[in-house]
C-alpha cells in the first residue's frame, strides 16, 4: 500500500515516475481515439488490432534474434506488430467490402487466425537458442517493469501526437460517424477518414503494447469511452472525458503495478478503468443508474400527481395510497381528502392539458410525439408552438370550462 | 462541352445533361448484388422547380438520389449538376436523408447537428464560433425548432427529428435541395412547416427534389413530378405527366381505382385553381 500510495505521488523513483506519466499519456490518447470508434460503431476493431499484432511481434523478435543476437530492439518490436496489425485490418476490411460476411465475422475469423500464428511463433521462439526470451511475454499482458526512461518517453510522446492527430480529425470523425452518407454529399471522403481512424487505432495500439498488453489494449480504447457516455450527451465533451478517464486508468494502473513484484501491467490498468466504469454508470447525473432510479420515481409522482388531479377534477372519489401522499404534499388537497383552492385550478389545468393532448392524438396518430411519457410533461414543451396553438384554437370551448369550479 | 445531339433510330432526341439544370441524370443504373434496382434513368430537373420522386416501394427512388449525389456506386450513367460534376458544386447542393438513417441516441443537441450543416464553412482547426451558432439559430427559426437548441437529439419526436435535418440543410444555404422522404413519419403540422419552408425556398429561386410516398399530396405540393419503377415511366409537370394512365404504368395493378380517381380530381381541381 504504502508503494502503492508512493507510486501515485511520483516519488517511487524517478524511473516509476516516468512509466506512470507516459501510461497517463497513453491512456489519454487511447480513450481520445477509443471515443471516436465508439460512436462509429466499430469497438471490436481494436481488438483485432490488438490480437493481430501478435505475428508480427513474434517474427520481427525472430529475425533481431538471428540477424543482431538480440531480439528485444523495441523500434523493431513495434515496427513488425503495427505492419501484421495493418495487415489484420486490411483483412477484415477486404473480407466485409468484398464478401457477404458482416464486420463481426471477420473480426472474429482474423482475430483467431492472426493470433493463433502469433502463439505458434511464440512456440518458436522458446525453442531457439537465444537467451533473454523472457521480454517477449511481457507484451502479451503489458509489463512495466524494466522498462528503460527513453522508452516511456517515446510512449509518451508518441501518445501526444496521436491525440493531436484526433483533435485535428475530431470533426470528420464526428460527421462520419453520426451520419456517413450525409457526410459523404458534403465531400468529406467517408472510406478514407475510416481508414485515418483505424490508423490512429493503430498507433495507440502499438505504442501501448508494452504497457498495456495486446490482449488487453483494447480495453483501454472501449472502457473509458463507454464510461465517458454516462456523462455527456455532446461528442466534444465525451471525447475529452474519455481521455481524461483513460489517462487516469492508465496512470494509476501502471502506478499500482508497480508497487508489486509480477502484476501484470494491462490487467491492473483495466481493473482501474472498469473501477471508473462501475462508478460512471452507478453515480452519473446524466445517465446514470442512480440518477435513472431517481428520474423513474419523479415519474412515478407525475404519474400518479396527473391522474389524481384529473380524478378531482372528475370528482371522483381516490384510493390510491400514493396518490393521496401526492396530492397532500403538493398541496392540492387537504388531509381529509379535500380539494384546496391550489388544488382546483392544478385540477382544471391539468384536465385542459389533457384535452389538447388527447385532440393531437386523434389528429396526429403517426406522430412520434404521440407516446404516454412524453404526454406527462406540459404540452407546450413538447410540440412545436404553432402546434399547440393549432390544438388550442381547435379545443371545443366546453372542455375548456369544465374543469373550473363553479 | 456537350457533344453533337444523339438521334435515336425513330428520331426521338436523346436528352444529354441540360447545361444549366440543377440536376441533370442520363442514362443512370445502379444495381445491388447483380440486380438493377435503377435502370437507365433519364432525367432533368428544371431550375426553381420543385419535384416529386414517385414510385411504389423498391421502385429505386430512394436509390436514385442516392447515386446521384455519390453515396452509392453507379454502374453507368451521368449526373451533372448545374453544368458541372457533382463533386465540385458540393456547397450547392444540400442533402436530407431518411431520418431514420442515422442513430438518433448519438451524443449531439439539436444545435451540434445543425452546426454540421456548416461543416465546411468552418473548417477542420477552428471551433465553432459565435456567429457560426447564430447562423444555426437562425435556421432553427425558420422551422420552428428554437426553442429546442439545446435538447439532446434523443428526445425528439419523429416530426422534429426531420425538421432538425431541414435546418441542418437550410445551414449551408444552398441552391439545390435533395431529399430523401422528407414527410415520412412525421406530423400534420410539421408536414405543413416543411412544405412552408419548401415554398420559401423555391420563392427565392431554389430548386427541391424530393422522393415522395403520398400520391393525394404530390399536385398539392409539386410542380414537377419523376414517376419511376427501377426505369422511369414518365417526367415532366404535373398536370400532364401524373395522369391516371402514368400511375398505372408505375404502380402496375397496385393502385385501387378509388386511388385513381382521387388523383384524377386532385388533378383537375389544380387546373380550375390555377386557370382562375
Amino acid at each position: 500500500m504504502e508503494t502503492f500510495l508512493a507510486a501515485l505521488m511520483l516519488s517511487a523513483g524517478y524511473n516509476t515516475a516516468v512509466v506512470s506519466i507516459g501510461a497517463g499519456f497513453l491512456g489519454a490518447a487511447a480513450g481520445a481515439v477509443g471515443a471516436f470508434v465508439l460512436l462509429r460503431k466499430r469497438s471490436l476493431v481494436s481488438d483485432a488490432v490488438g490480437h493481430a499484432t501478435l505475428p508480427g511481434l513474434a517474427a520481427a523478435f525472430i529475425v533481431m534474434a538471428l540477424v543482431f543476437g538480440d531480439g528485444r530492439i523495441l523500434p523493431g518490436l513495434l515496427a513488425g506488430a503495427a505492419i501484421s496489425a495493418a495487415l489484420g485490418l486490411f483483412a477484415v476490411d477486404w473480407i466485409t467490402h468484398n464478401t457477404r460476411l458482416h464486420e463481426d465475422a471477420a473480426i472474429g475469423a482474423v482475430l483467431s487466425v492472426f493470433f493463433g500464428f502469433g502463439i505458434v511463433l511464440l512456440t518458436v521462439i522458446q525453442s531457439l537458442d537465444t537467451g533473454r526470451q523472457a521480454g517477449i511475454a511481457g507484451y502479451l499482458l503489458g509489463s512495466t517493469a524494466g522498462m528503460l526512461r527513453s522508452e516511456a518517453e517515446t510512449i509518451a510522446v508518441a501518445a501526444f501526437a496521436v491525440a493531436l492527430a484526433v483533435f485535428i480529425l475530431r470533426r470528420p470523425f464526428t460527421l462520419v460517424a453520426f451520419d456517413p452518407e450525409y457526410a459523404a454529399v458534403r465531400g468529406v471522403n467517408v472510406r478514407r477518414t475510416d481508414l485515418l481512424l483505424m490508423a490512429i487505432l493503430l498507433a495507440v495500439t502499438v505504442i501501448g503494447l508494452k504497457v498495456a498488453g495486446l490482449v488487453l489494449i483494447v480495453a483501454l480504447t472501449i472502457i473509458p469511452p463507454v464510461a465517458a457516455r454516462f456523462w455527456t450527451d455532446r461528442a466534444p465533451h465525451m471525447v475529452m472525458i474519455a481521455a481524461v478517464l483513460g489517462a487516469a486508468s492508465g496512470f494509476v494502473g501502471t502506478s499500482l503495478s508497480a508497487s508489486a513484484a509480477n502484476l501484470p501491467t494491462g490487467a491492473v490498468i483495466v481493473l482501474a478503468a472498469f473501477a471508473l466504469f462501475v462508478v460512471s454508470l452507478l453515480v452519473s447525473p446524466v445517465r446514470g443508474v442512480v440518477a435513472g432510479g431517481l428520474e423513474r420515481m419523479r415519474l412515478s409522482r407525475k404519474v400518479h400527481e396527473r391522474q389524481g388531479l384529473l380524478s378531482l377534477a372528475r370528482g371522483e372519489p381516490i384510493y390510491d395510497g400514493l396518490t393521496l401522499r401526492v396530492l397532500r404534499r403538493a398541496g392540492h388537497i387537504r388531509a381529509d381528502g379535500v380539494a384546496t383552492l391550489q388544488g382546483r385550478a392544478a385540477a382544471a389545468a391539468a384536465q385542459r392539458e389533457e384535452a389538447l393532448w388527447s385532440l393531437y392524438r386523434r389528429e396526429h396518430p403517426q406522430s412520434a410525439a404521440v407516446s404516454p411519457a412524453l404526454e406527462l410533461n406540459p404540452i407546450a414543451e413538447v410540440l412545436p408552438p404553432e402546434t399547440v396553438a393549432a390544438l388550442d384554437r381547435a379545443l371545443p370551448r366546453v372542455t375548456a370550462t369544465a374543469g373550473q369550479p363553479s | 462541352m456537350h457533344p453533337a445531339e444523339l438521334v435515336a433510330i425513330d428520331g426521338r432526341t436523346l436528352k444529354r445533361g441540360d447545361a444549366g439544370s440543377p440536376l441533370s441524370i442520363t442514362g443512370l443504373t445502379v444495381t445491388y448484388s447483380g440486380k438493377p434496382v435503377v435502370f437507365s434513368v433519364d432525367v432533368t430537373v428544371p431550375a426553381g422547380s420543385m419535384m416529386a420522386i414517385v414510385g411504389p416501394n423498391g421502385a429505386g427512388k430512394s436509390t436514385l438520389i442516392r447515386a446521384a449525389l455519390g453515396i452509392v456506386p453507379r454502374l453507368s450513367g451521368d449526373v451533372t449538376a448545374f453544368g458541372e460534376p457533382v463533386g465540385k458544386v458540393r456547397d450547392r447542393i444540400a442533402y436530407v436523408p431518411q431520418r431514420a438513417s442515422v442513430d438518433w441516441d448519438f451524443p449531439a443537441t439539436v444545435l451540434d447537428v445543425v452546426v454540421m450543416g456548416l461543416y465546411r464553412r468552418i473548417g477542420l482547426l477552428r471551433f465553432a464560433g459565435r456567429r457560426h451558432r447564430a447562423t444555426a439559430m437562425a435556421c432553427l427559426e425558420r422551422v420552428g425548432m428554437a426553442g429546442f437548441a439545446g435538447r439532446q437529439i434523443g428526445q425528439l419526436s419523429g416530426g422534429q427529428q426531420q425538421r432538425v435535418f431541414l435546418a441542418r440543410a437550410l445551414a449551408q444555404d444552398a441552391q439545390l435541395y435533395v431529399m430523401d422522404e422528407p414527410f415520412a413519419g412525421v406530423d400534420a403540422a410539421t408536414e405543413r412547416a416543411i412544405i412552408e419552408v419548401l415554398r420559401t425556398l423555391q420563392a427565392e429561386g431554389k430548386t427541391i427534389v424530393a422522393v415522395h410516398h403520398d400520391l393525394a399530396t404530390v399536385p398539392v405540393y409539386f410542380d414537377h413530378v419523376l414517376l419511376m419503377n427501377v426505369r422511369a415511366v414518365a417526367d415532366g409537370p404535373v398536370a400532364t405527366t401524373f395522369t391516371p394512365e402514368h400511375l398505372q404504368a408505375t404502380y402496375g395493378g397496385r393502385l385501387a381505382p378509388a386511388q385513381l380517381d382521387d388523383i384524377a380530381a386532385a388533378l383537375a381541381g389544380r387546373r380550375t385553381a390555377a386557370a382562375s
